[in-house]
């Protein structure tokens, strides 16, 4: 059978649950948090390119790479923000994040 | 055409196997490996696809930089992991069904209707855009066009977001004595050089 858009889809579906599903279950870990978001984006861009391909139309593809340079700008302002904190507390618990009281 | 479906339910299954990993594995590093290796099978999705030059990119950009950062990150943690896994068991109830109310959702949306309504339905897909060019130039040609003030903001973003970074890890250590090139600089002579008329024959002290 030939392969087309909504393998894609569920594709790039299976992959933003797993993000989702990851979120819930590392509670704790800052770090897989992070990545379960990488995952989700991932998923974001195959649906963009996949879109982009059935529908012979280039913009989803200018604009998955521009969700490529968002996401990677968000890793490394995170990760940064975990390191510094990690120096000052000595922790990356979620739950003890909570000097804010936010 | 079977060889590509071959192809394509490889590339899915390898993807969807190492994602379960990355949220799952006891050790962070192997979930930095198995992002990884998501993030390769995702290019082979896209090369599949006909998506080239962004296959390149993500192989460039996810595989060489962002999960690097993430595999230093996660090494230079000195982190007890286990212990951060110890709601795992607790919180896997609520995240297997919110899970799989969404992934049900999302599957039925893409299957119980029609994806393309009334859309432009080409006969024969292609990655650029209808055109005869390779992928990677006609993505250029609308991204250096159209979208240049979208690319540039894009290079900006990149630019605040690697300024932020260091910034934010720069740190000023007060116990480390450290060569400062303006203090060498502002030395005059008088304050280093001390010139003693010494008396022959008495010596110096």
């Amino acid at each position: 059978m030939a392969v087309g858009l909504p393998h894609y889809l569920t594709v790039a579906a299976i992959l933003f649950t797993l993000g989702i599903f990851g979120i819930f279950l590392n509670r704790k870990n800052v770090i897989i948090m992070l990545m379960s978001i990488e995952l989700m984006l991932l998923a974001v861009s195959i649906n963009f390119v996949a879109f982009s391909v059935f529908l012979n139309d280039l913009v989803g593809q200018a604009f998955a790479m521009f969700v490529l340079t968002v996401a990677a700008a968000e890793a490394a302002i995170g990760l940064a923000i975990l390191v510094v904190y990690f120096r000052n507390r000595g922790t990356i618990r979620v739950e003890d994040i909570n000097m804010m009281k936010g | 055409m079977i060889v590509q479906a071959i192809l394509f339910y490889i590339f899915a299954a390898i993807a969807v196997a190492s994602g379960v990993l990355v949220v799952s594995a006891r050790n962070p590093v192997h979930s930095v490996l198995f992002l990884i290796l998501a993030f390769f099978s995702a290019a082979g999705l896209f090369v599949l696809i006909g998506a080239e030059f962004l296959a390149m990119i993500l192989v460039i950009v996810y595989v060489g930089a962002v999960a690097v950062l993430f595999l230093f990150v996660v090494m230079m943690l000195d982190i007890d992991f286990a212990e951060l896994r110890s709601g795992f068991v607790r919180y896997l109830p609520i995240g297997t069904a919110i899970g799989v109310v969404l992934l049900a959702e999302l599957i039925v949306v893409v299957f119980g209707r029609v994806v393309i309504p009334g859309g432009p339905s080409p006969s024969v897909p292609s990655a650029t855009g209808g055109s005869a060019l390779t992928n990677t130039r006609a993505l250029g040609d609308i991204l250096y066009t159209r979208y240049l003030f979208a690319f540039q903001v894009a290079g900006l973003i990149l630019l605040v977001a690697m300024v932020g970074a260091i910034v934010l890890t720069l740190r000023r250590r007060v116990d480390v004595r450290r060569q400062s090139i303006p203090a060498q600089l502002a030395r005059t002579r008088a304050q280093s050089v001390d010139v003693v008329k010494v008396p022959v024959g008495s010596g110096s002290n």
